[in-house]
């Protein structure tokens, strides 16, 4: 059996009895087993996932499983699963347990999918590689030698090396998205509010969203209509209905229009990645579909005013971590203060700590006018930008990524050249756009060449509908 | 004193009230006092990773109310925002606090001062906020948490700095607890903490018009102590300057037990707080309609019910203003003059003196809240109609009015029950002052030789011989008529 196979395949062989759940999910436990060197997985609920499918066979036989009835799900260990470990890939939170489900967590289960475990990531999801876990880099399962991308990293190689059938990331800056591109597979961050967060550990509030992984365009809409919508919980999450992701799904692009900017599309552009796009862009136009170039003038602002605005979100959130109530305490600290200081000192990595202390400088009295608010400004403008653009298109498409999968060490040394990872990722954050990564060839070395798709705000059906088109091409 | 004339002091007070809101700011966990330490808390509360707040409305509805009776503009959208702070008592490492763009600006409070006069007293700001918990120090063990507190609603309220003497602030804030209590939306207990207050304080050559440096005061957990302590600190300010000094510019904290106020942090380590937007909450919007609904409902103030207690009731203002401070005295003069049987100035006085006097010396005396008090305002009009039907003296109303205290029962039972009718028959009467005139023969031939000032003592006489029943008016005639003959 095909583990790749879509979800729709799966499910009626599922339905009609020739396949099981059980059979699926051990299939799942023995590939995470036997690829353990990857790292992909921080936790594996080995005989727990195992018997809530044998209970979901048993729910199928009986008939009314829920939608995602057979879907066996990884999760990146930055959500919340009631008396699991979540650590965010950090030492600070190395045996911490959570006290509740995520709002993802209860309407996963809610539809039958099976959670087999929890995955590595960069540890509160800063990073673009997975190299900055506490845990251990996660390997590509294509070139061991180089990284997954980040900070999903664990996520995308648990679909990638067949571990699961999709999981969960979380994006902040092109988490789900970047990894997705680097592993060849399907990665979507929704639009901010199409998802609940609650119990999505924070580390960029007006940035962060949980969106899905998968290997078919099809597979993301299937897990994005049961954990899209509103929860109360989530004063920021829309009260939008959820539309009909699946049947916007037809394979008809003719009369689209779509977005290529200009300043995505510039010398600076890795020629490779550019002819993979131009014949994917190709395709499209002989079925119809219109390009049409657009401008996104404040895009040269977008690493920068991103890396102000979610470092100063990150400064106050990461702040609960401070050794008294949860979490790693120093045991060399003597009192309060050293409490404090010690516990995160020895606590947090070195780049969550680079970027607690550029979040806090940028807040500071006196520096907060010229940075943080400028950002705040110039952050409008960036969301104005494809506000203007989509009067004019029904999507955009962009590169995902500056290259293809590096080396392990290879930019670890040189932050600002791992911000750079983000460059095509990023403005969907800051715009609060949705954004996908759909598989488009491969570079000479056969490593994955991915191509982003950018869309209004709460217009992931287009999106979903042109991966679907793409894939369907070879 | 010569010296505070040639100074004034330039006073602004920040006041925290802990609002009665029945679940937290922005969890639904109750904010009922003194349960268990850390039980009433939810992963939202205690700050466990992920979780996000989501604003009590009625937050916004309490603090609404504060707005419109201070005059405050209401900001049709406002933000909270983030206060970043580490304490072990702020399970989020950060309290979420308004800044910028505050929900009520530009209020003021009329207030009174001992001379009489009215001063209007400008509201910078009303903004809403969460509580932190408790740090408990005082154990042997180590430093306690208690988060039970973490998360209760607060509401800020900010003066400009209008007030110049310790007796103006004290007056603000009394001001302020009067007009939360009367809507309802606090407590107003200094002692227990539901109301806080901190002062920047400053002195300035009197005349001049720039402010000095100021300091702030902390810690100050009584209406007294915000009186003593602001005095402490303008003679402490006043005295630097005289020595040729300078004020530092400082945060102290008010010791009442030993009467200073101790430096806790100078301005240098201070904290920047980094306020932010905070992002996990969406603007607060407050449209015409909910202001309107709010207006609406507003229950009548202490100004407008002490002006309506001297225009409805004829009372003196002395009296109102001592009746309308807490708005459950008010209450209960209100329900007691509704019951009164002669709805005349003179009734409604005559019920404004027992108030005043004898519930207010047992509610002070036993420390018993008026809404607790053992004779209801209905048994005490009922006691007052007796009064003023003739059937009891004003003397023996005192008498019931103690027994009331003790039984709770209606004064006419009381008075049937113990025979304290008074008597009013003018025939028995009559004959008890005979014997009384005949017992003291002596004395009478005194008053009539001219020393009539022995009146009193035939009343009293009577008085003894009825066990205070007599009907005094009645006595009165009947003595002068006898003694005159
Ligand atoms: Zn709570």
């Amino acid at each position: 059996m095909n583990v790749n196979e879509p979800f729709d395949v799966f499910r009626a062989r599922l339905n009609s009895g020739e396949e099981s759940c059980e059979a699926r999910t051990q299939q799942y436990l023995s590939t995470i087993s036997r690829r353990k060197n990857l790292n992909a997985f921080l936790s594996v609920f080995e005989d727990e996932a195992l018997a809530h499918a044998r209970s979901v066979d048993k729910k199928i036989k009986a008939g009314g499983a829920g939608h995602l009835a057979g879907m066996v799900v990884a999760v990146k260990d930055v959500i919340c699963m009631k008396g699991k470990r979540t650590t965010c890939g950090s030492k600070v939170l190395e045996n911490y347990e959570a006290i509740y489900d995520a709002a993802v967590i209860e309407k996963l289960r809610a539809a039958d999918a099976i959670v087999i475990g929890k995955t590595n990531m960069d540890e509160f999801a800063m990073g673009s590689s997975t190299e900055n876990s506490a845990f251990g880099p996660v390997k590509n399962p294509i070139d061991e030698t180089r990284v997954p991308g980040g900070s999903s990293g664990g996520s995308a190689v648990a679909v990638a090396a067949g571990m699961s059938s999709t999981s969960l990331g979380s994006d902040t800056g092109g988490s789900i998205r970047q990894p997705a591109g680097l592993c060849g597979i399907f990665g979507m961050k929704p639009t901010y509010g199409r998802v609940s967060r609650y119990g999505l550990v924070a580390f960029a509030s007006s940035f962060d969203q949980i969106g899905p992984f998968a290997n078919s365009a099809r597979d993301v809409a299937h897990i994005l209509k049961v954990i899209a919508g509103h929860d109360e919980r989530d004063s920021t999450s829309a009260k939008l209905p959820v539309p009909d992701y699946l049947a916007a799904m037809n394979r008809d692009v003719e009369g689209m229009k779509i977005g290529l900017p200009i300043e995505y599309f510039n010398e600076a552009l890795n020629p490779e990645i550019r002819s993979v796009l131009e014949k994917r862009i190709a395709q499209l136009r002989d079925h119809g579909a219109e390009f049409i170039d657009v401008s996104l003038p404040h895009s040269e602002y977008t690493i920068a005013t991103y890396y102000i605005l979610a470092t100063a979100e990150a400064s106050s959130n990461l702040a609960r971590y401070d050794g008294a109530r949860y979490g790693y305490r120093s045991p060399y600290a003597k009192d309060l203060s050293e409490m404090y200081t010690k516990s995160r000192s020895e606590g947090f990595g070195a780049e969550v700590k680079r970027r607690i202390m550029l979040g806090t400088y940028v807040l500071s009295a006196g520096y907060y006018d010229a940075h943080y608010r400028k950002a705040q400004k110039v952050r409008r403008l960036i969301q104005k930008d494809f506000f203007d653009a989509f009067k004019k298109v029904d999507c955009l498409m962009t590169p995902i990524s500056p290259t293809t999968a590096f080396k392990f060490g290879e930019k670890v040394d040189d932050p600002l050249q791992m911000y750079l990872s983000d460059i095509y990722t990023v403005s969907a954050n800051l715009a609060g756009i949705p954004g996908i990564s759909v598989p488009a060839g491969v570079d000479r070395q056969n490593l994955p060449i991915g191509l982003q798709l950018l869309g209004k705000q709460f217009d992931e059906s287009a999106l979903l509908k042109v991966a679907d088109f793409l894939e369907q091409q070879e | 004193m010569a010296m505070n004339e040639k100074y004034e002091a330039v006073i602004g007070l920040e006041v925290h009230a802990q609002l009665l809101t029945n679940s937290k700011a922005f969890c639904g966990c109750t904010t009922k006092f003194g349960n268990t330490p850390n039980s009433n808390v939810c992963p939202v509360c205690l700050g466990m990773p992920g979780v996000l707040p989501v604003l009590n409305k009625n937050l916004v509805e309490f603090t609404l109310k504060m707005g419109l009776a201070t005059h405050c503009r209401i900001a049709p959208k406002s933000i909270f925002a983030r206060k970043n702070y580490f304490y072990p008592d702020l399970p989020k490492g950060y309290q979420i606090s308004q800044y910028e763009e505050p929900i009520c600006q530009n209020g003021y409070i009329d207030v009174e001062l001992k001379d009489g006069s009215t001063k209007r007293i400008g509201i910078t700001r009303i903004h809403m906020e969460e509580d932190a918990g408790k740090s408990i120090h005082d154990m042997d063990v180590d430093t306690l948490v208690d988060v039970n507190r973490c998360g209760v609603p607060l509401m800020e309220i900010v003066s400009e700095p209008d007030m110049r003497t310790s007796h103006e602030a004290y007056q603000y804030l009394s001001a302020i607890k009067q007009i939360v209590t009367y809507l309802g939306i606090c407590d107003g207990n200094m002692e227990e903490g539901s109301l806080r207050c901190d002062a920047n304080v400053s002195v300035r050559r009197t005349g001049e018009k720039q402010f000095g440096t100021k300091t702030e005061v902390k810690n100050m957990n009584s209406f007294r102590n915000v009186e003593r302590a602001l005095e402490y600190e303008i003679n402490r300010q006043i005295a630097v300057i005289e020595d040729g000094g300078s004020v530092v510019q400082e945060t102290l904290l008010w010791d009442a037990d030993k009467n200073v106020a101790v430096s806790m942090r100078s301005k240098e380590e201070a904290h920047d707080y980094r306020y932010f937007p905070e992002p996990d909450l969406v603007p607060v919007l407050v449209d015409q309609t909910w202001i309107a609904n709010v207006k609406s409902a507003l229950p009548e103030l202490p100004a407008e019910r002490r002006n309506r207690f001297v225009d409805t009731f004829s009372l003196p203002k002395y009296d109102a203003d001592i009746l309308t401070l807490e708005k459950e005295l008010a209450d209960y003069y209100e329900e007691a003059a509704a019951k009164l049987a002669k709805k005349d100035s003179e009734s409604y006085k005559s019920i404004s003196n027992w108030v005043m006097t004898d519930v207010l010396r047992v509610v002070n005396e036993e420390h018993v809240k008026v809404n607790d008090f053992p004779i209801s305002p209905e048994n005490l009009a009922a006691m007052v109609n007796l009064i003023g039907e003739g059937v009891i003296s004003g003397k023996i109303a005192k008498e019931v009015f103690e027994e009331m205290l003790k039984t709770k029962e209606h004064p006419r039972t009381i008075v049937d029950q113990k025979g304290l009718v008074q008597v009013s028959d003018a025939g028995a009467l009559e004959k008890i002052i005979d014997e009384v005139l005949a017992n003291n023969s002596d004395q009478r031939e005194k008053y009539r030789s001219g020393k009539t000032q022995l009146f009193g003592f035939f009343v009293g006489e009577t008085m003894k011989a009825t066990k205070g029943r007599a009907n005094p008016k009645i006595v009165n005639d009947i003595l002068k008529r006898k003694l005159g003959e």
